[in-house]
């Protein structure tokens, strides 16, 4: 064992070394591979990154949500749906919820009005107050105390006090929102008091979800009941949808990457044939110089690919992305500016080593072969 | 679902593997008819020369092989989220008909592989191609397996449809159902037990025996299989139990999450490495009939045999463990 690995260690040093002999030859080549790298790296540590943000939040989600649709589309949901889903057995804290999009011509922006329901946001604000999400006091420029100026679709003038802003931490998701009392809220929509937007429910016990769901469906047939899980499904499938797209696209580019390592792997200079051939004439075989370009090829593999994974995990957890945000995040005025949290993960580096490294050793390794099996003598005549 | 990007690795992957492993087939083909070591021909000669390659490219395909099994399995795992029903790989694996022959037919591709790997191995130590014929008679052998496993992977990949509703595992690991798994849970912890201790106790015997005389390599080869049959039975039917410390869990793949401390890794590495060393090194020992061997594989043998011992060992450790530490009783008092 000790021999063996003396072995590979005097070839690594040997490989390691007529690399460096060659540094400018050799630069070309680490470099496209990098960005190779780097380019599927933050495609991947960003829709993880995403979807993992989007887990968390929905964490908190309730697990039934209940909309009445009318004419196949959403509707205000009657009051007396709230009872008659309490009733059934299972479903716990059922609450009717107030909300609506608004669109403010002032800026151009949606924002989303809620009357917080005293669980995610806290107690609902008095009268005549507001609380608003980041990018809606940013985008208006209004510091608490001050008053947020709202025209209603029934163009009546509404003046809301900020009294105060939400958390940054939250910006993912409360970016666009602006909290007001219940009054404040029909009076501003023009909603009648006895329907609401929509219901939730919990369900203590996971597996009685679906049943529960079943319940409701067969009691209020106008409704549409959906889960936590098909929120969350849905989610993950998207991400996954786009991720994949995504590399399915840039395969385009890695199969350009294979063609030149394939040419520059085959493409042997003078020199390195003649080295070869000196080996060879030295007493090393065949098979030692294809451990020794095998080497090689792990050597570069291996630089290239931390280098570009390090990069990518700078440049998406750092940077926020920058170069390929507007494709994978969506785009909105309110866009809300968030950090994501830093997380690697072990299947993701193995599928990418899949995308990257398999397709390199691969193109090279007739080549390599080729480059050994030379005859000393034809090159060093 | 096959936008999906670890889906595309492993698509990726086996295409590769299926484009090399065809050209290392038809290339055996040519070994088995036109080989002659003592001919000094252009075209032994360019034979020789590829034999090379072929080593390397074979490789490069049963380590891709390695990886992408462990991938799968990940994978399936990961994806059980999208599933309804679905609580682990076996949920995922489940979703449609090709699932479960995948898998097995990626097991069965990993087992060819690396033993092919050790007669790969065992035949450049020799200096006159010892085992050349065996090694491509073999191959052309491998080279369906991996296709059959590329095809129903593919299949299975591009059949996978979110809206189908799968069960979970503790549908399918469970007495009352049908098939292998049912059986496999329905086996009597006693008699179960009392296989995976014993045929780890014979392997042992076995093994002392070739390490001492050299002799009965091959029986080590076929008592290894035995043990990896006795172990996924003795798993599914008792050593799952202690794990998840619930007397009707049964399921093998629930073992590999992080809420069970990943202990299935403990379980299945030692295990697979220790099967497909026995299979391997064992039988190794009869190609001492090839004068050039004569004196390598009674050694390479002896040193499989030994470590394949080690690492059965160390899963027969490890299923104590999980026993010894448990907290359900399920004999006695």
């Amino acid at each position: 064992m000790t021999v063996w690995l003396r072995r590979q260690k005097r070839l690594i040093d040997y490989t390691v070394a007529s690399l460096l002999r060659r540094a400018a030859r050799n630069f070309a080549l680490l470099a496209v591979y990098t960005l190779i790298v780097f380019v599927l790296a933050t495609v991947m540590l960003f829709t993880h990154a995403l979807r993992q943000e989007a887990m968390v939040l929905l964490d908190g989600a309730p697990e039934i949500t209940v909309q009445r649709i009318s004419m196949g589309r959403h509707d205000l949901i009657p009051a007396s749906y709230v009872d008659a889903i309490a009733d059934i057995r299972g479903a716990r804290d059922v609450r009717g919820r107030l909300w609506g999009y608004f669109y403010d011509t002032a800026n151009g922006a949606n924002y989303t009005l809620m009357v917080p329901d005293g669980d995610r946001y806290g107690a609902a604000p008095d009268v005549g107050e507001t609380v608003a999400g980041a990018g809606v006091a940013r985008s208006r420029g209004v510091v608490p105390g001050k008053y947020l100026f709202l025209l209603s679709p029934r163009a009546k003038l509404f003046k809301l006090k900020l009294k105060d802003v939400l958390d940054a931490d939250s910006e993912i998701v409360t970016t666009d929102l602006v909290l007001m009392a219940e009054s404040d809220f029909r009076a501003f929509f023009d909603v009648a008091p006895d329907v609401h937007t929509d219901i939730v429910l919990k369900v203590r016990n996971p597996r009685e979800v679906a049943k529960v769901a079943e319940k409701i469906s067969n009691a209020l047939p106008d409704c549409r009941v959906v889960t936590r899980g098909d929120i969350l499904r849905t989610y993950d499938s998207v991400f996954n949808w786009r991720e994949g797209i995504l590399l399915a696209l840039l395969g385009g580019a890695i199969f350009a990457f294979v063609i030149f390592a394939w040419e520059k792997a085959s493409g042997l200079s003078a020199e390195e044939r003649r080295e070869i051939g000196i080996l060879k004439a030295v007493g090393w075989e065949t098979s030692d110089v294809i451990k020794m370009k095998m080497w090689e090829g792990a050597v570069v593999s291996l630089g290239a690919f931390l280098t570009g994974y390090v990069l990518a995990y700078i440049h998406v957890f750092y940077f926020s992305a920058g170069l390929l945000e507007p494709v994978l995040k969506g785009w909105a005025v309110l866009y809300p500016r968030f950090e994501l949290t830093p997380q690697v993960d072990g299947v993701q580096v193995a599928t990418l080593l899949f995308f990257t490294v398999a397709p390199y050793i691969a193109a090279t390794l007739v080549p390599i072969w080729r480059a050994a099996i030379t005859d000393p003598d034809a090159v060093m005549r | 679902m096959i936008f999906h990007p670890t889906i595309l690795a492993l698509l990726i992957g086996s295409a590769l593997s299926s484009v090399m492993v065809l050209a290392g087939a038809a290339f055996g083909v040519r070994v088995l008819r036109r080989w002659d070591i003592a001919s000094g021909r252009h075209g032994q000669l360019v034979l020789e020369r590829r034999t090379y390659l072929f080593s390397v490219l074979l490789a490069f395909v049963m380590v891709a092989e390695l990886l992408s099994l462990l991938l799968f399995v990940f994978n399936a795992d990961r994806m059980s989220a999208q599933f309804v029903g679905a609580m682990c790989a076996v949920g995922t694996l489940n979703a449609n008909a090709f699932g479960f022959p995948a898998l097995i037919l990626k097991i069965a591709v990993f087992f060819l592989a690396s033993v092919w790997l050790i007669v790969n191995h065992v035949d450049n130590m020799g200096y006159d191609y010892p085992l050349i014929r065996v090694k491509y008679a073999m191959l052309i052998v491998i080279a369906p397996v991996v296709l059959a496993a590329a095809g129903v992977q593919a299949a299975y990949f591009l059949d996978l449809d979110p809206e189908v509703i799968t069960s979970c595992c503790g549908k399918l690991f469970t007495q009352d159902a049908t098939g292998v798994s049912a059986e496999l849970a329905g086996l009597d912890e006693k008699a179960a037990l009392v296989l995976l201790f014993g045929s780890l106790a014979l392997a042992g015997v076995v093994a002392a025996v070739h390490a001492r005389t050299g002799q009965g390599g091959m029986l080590y080869g076929a008592v290894s299989v035995l043990v990896f049959v006795a172990a996924i039975a003795g798993i599914v039917s008792v050593v799952s139990l202690y794990v998840y410390e619930h007397p009707n869990h049964h399921c093998p793949f629930c073992l590999l999450k992080p809420e069970y401390g990943y202990f299935g890794y403990w379980l299945y590495v030692p295990l697979f490495a220790g099967t497909v060393l026995g299979m391997g090194g064992g039988p190794i020992a009869v190609f001492a009939g090839a004068p050039s061997l004569a004196e390598i594989a009674p050694r390479v043998s002896r040193r499989l045999v030994t470590t394949s011992m080690v690492c059965l060992t160390g899963f027969g450790a490890a299923c104590a463990y999980a026993i010894l530490s448990s907290g359900l009783i399920l004999f006695g008092t």
